[in-house]
């Protein structure tokens, strides 16, 4: 159901409302002292009654993620913010770091206590500079107020946040490549086991959370844990609190609304997003990111043997609340809570060429199936693209698509595999007409 | 010649090597120090200097260097273009942009103008979406684009000194 909300976003667009003045104008680090207050345990378990699932794409519970952290603190302990905001229809995270930076360094905070870390690292892809010059500028004034240094608010222990910056690769944005990263290394994924709460950043133990996961801290605290979760229409579902839903491609008014979760892809299109551009059908949407596969305006979603989704059996998937399990549930992806719209004047084939070509570009090249897979099927659709492309090529797109999923050492090649699969499944006639006839009778392009 | 940097930089790398257990990890910072003070591009003789300063050899950090793309292994324009080619930017026109951008350049993507003023590249999603189609321009971005704002912009970096 569609219940705005403005935690994160309520001074978007505000001149200063990146500054430390006008963040405790509006009650600003009241959250962290109220955390450092609280024993590690006690606040952990506040964050977990407040049931924050990851905003990153895996929606992993963040309390839950928390309390895998060692209780002894043996090695230093270390926060690291996941800022490579890069899959292909997100652009959440960003806005918190110009717009409400403090938001973040606060969580940082919070985040630190809960998990026994005294640094935290944010690692923003390169290409953010407005995003890390007003970080920098959050962390220097919360330095100079005492927040941040040797003593926190001048009675706690140490704690500190820096930037980190990446130099362009998306993979960055899987945990494991992060911390390569961070360590000064290619940023290629890691092999887990070890987790990065066992070993993480140089070694010893780590959490890595995304931006939108550790800017929310605050606002879960000051509410109250169980409060915040309770604002969800998914609560039941242990998937709480408000979110920011983005939406881009073919509607009127796309952009960031913040929400509670459980908000349904047709409030967000139709009611938040205005429409679809020019009053067009829906030829798709992408629900929470590129690797999330694309769904038909139509389809229905079939839950019939859990109870817990028996409200939602037999409704459009348009009508679907998005929360993680209830997409997971209906063999879709929540993602990042970003949806693409591809109005009824897009090709489908082009779209997943579009898509593919990002994939093998950003592929780390560490597994043959990946590194291999995504540019053969760039390849095939390029041929089917200039209309030279076989039926055989075509069912191959799937065939390699499979032999990606579950055979990487990281969730990027099945997340290059989704789409793959997905619009081929759901557009097989636009694939075949272009074997058949070179695309006669389709659109040929992107736009309205 | 071998590379060096002035003094404020060198205190700033200090700066930044402070921020982690171990030099290593200053790695990617400090090459993004050294190719903003060596005209945006990475050459042997920086590697040679970040390894050196680092205690890491060349190696790895060539390895470094040719995993991320916003190094340059090339000398590039004095301004660097990127418009963004990915999925919510081209359903709101940016392949008609790219090839806007590559007349009025004279240019194709990947190239320099013949001045040395432009270089442009296109962008693999700039999480920008909400405000497609968007191009960074050296350390800034520009949103919302039309071919007109588009000329705006080419031109003021093509008649700059």
């Amino acid at each position: 159901m569609l219940k705005r909300s403005d935690y994160l976003t309520k001074h978007y667009g505000t001149p200063d409302s990146w500054t430390v003045a006008f963040y405790e104008r509006e009650g600003g680090y009241g959250a962290a002292r109220k955390a450092l207050a609280m024993s590690r345990d006690a606040l952990v378990d506040e964050v977990k009654k407040a049931h924050i699932r990851g905003r990153g794409g895996a929606g992993f519970d963040c309390g839950t993620k928390m309390s895998f952290m060692p209780k002894e603190v043996k090695k230093p302990h270390y926060l690291v913010v996941n800022a490579d905001e890069g899959e292909p229809g997100t652009f959440k995270d960003r806005s918190i770091m110009e717009m409400n930076p403090h938001a973040l360094v606060e969580g940082c905070i919070i985040g630190c206590h809960a998990i026994g870390a005294q640094t935290a690292y944010i690692y923003v892809r390169d290409e953010l500079h407005l995003s890390k010059a007003r970080l920098n500028r959050a962390i220097e004034e919360a330095r100079a107020k005492g927040y941040l240094g040797a003593r926190a608010f001048g009675s706690f222990g140490p704690v500190d946040v820096h930037v980190h910056t990446g130099a362009g690769a998306y993979i960055c944005g899987e945990e494991t490549a992060l911390l390569n990263s961070l360590e000064g290394r290619r940023g290629e994924p890691r092999i887990k086991p070890p987790f990065p709460a066992q070993s993480g950043a140089f070694g010893c133990p780590t959490t890595v959370n995304n931006v939108e996961t550790i800017s929310i801290l605050p606002t879960a605290l000051t509410v109250g844990g169980d409060a915040f979760s309770r604002l969800s229409d998914l609560h039941g579902l242990n998937d709480g609190g408000t979110r920011i839903f983005g939406v881009s491609g073919h509607v009127k008014k796309p952009g960031l609304y913040e929400c509670a979760v459980g908000l349904t892809l047709r409030e967000l299109i139709y009611d938040l997003g205005g429409g679809v551009l020019d009053d067009r059908n829906i030829l798709g949407v992408i629900p929470g990111g590129s690797s999330c596969p694309v769904h038909l305006p139509d389809e229905v979603v079939n839950l019939p043997n859990d109870p817990r989704f028996a409200p939602y059996d037999g409704k459009s998937i348009l009508d679907l609340p998005l929360g993680v399990d209830t997409f997971r549930a209906a063999g879709s992806m929540l993602g990042t809570c970003c949806a693409i719209v591809l109005s009824d004047a897009v090709d489908p084939v082009l779209a997943l060429q579009n898509l593919m070509k990002f994939y093998r570009h950003e592929s780390c090249g560490q597994c043959t199936p990946c590194r291999e897979g995504c540019g053969w099927i760039e390849r095939i659709l390029d041929k089917i693209v200039a209309g030279t492309g076989t039926i055989e090529e075509l069912d191959r797109i799937s065939d390699i698509a499979d032999d990606i999923t579950g055979n990487t050492i990281c969730a990027f090649g099945d997340g290059a595999a989704q789409p793959a699969l997905a619009f081929v499944k759901r557009y097989r006639k636009n694939f075949e007409d272009y074997v058949k006839t070179g695309g006669k009778s389709q659109t040929g392009r992107l736009t309205v | 010649m071998p590379f060096a940097l002035n003094e404020d930089r060198e205190r700033e790398l200090a700066k930044i090597i402070s921020r982690y257990p171990n030099k290593m990890a200053a790695c990617i910072p400090a090459l993004h120090l050294c190719q903003d003070a060596n005209e945006g591009w990475v050459s042997p003789e920086v590697i040679a200097f970040v390894a050196e300063k680092l205690g890491l050899s060349a190696a790895h950090v060539k390895g470094v260097v040719t995993f991320y793309s916003l190094f340059n292994e090339t000398p590039p324009g004095k301004h660097q273009v990127w418009v963004c080619r990915t999925l919510s930017c081209a359903l709101r026109g940016s392949g008609d942009l790219i090839h806007h951008c590559e007349k009025r350049l004279g240019i194709h993507v990947g190239e320099t103008t013949k001045d040395g003023k432009v270089t442009l590249r296109t962008a693999e999603c700039l999480a920008a979406c909400g405000t497609a189609p968007v191009m960074q321009v050296d350390k800034t971005y520009h949103e919302n684009l039309t071919e007109e704002s588009v000329d705006r912009i080419l031109d003021g970096l093509l008649s700059g000194s």
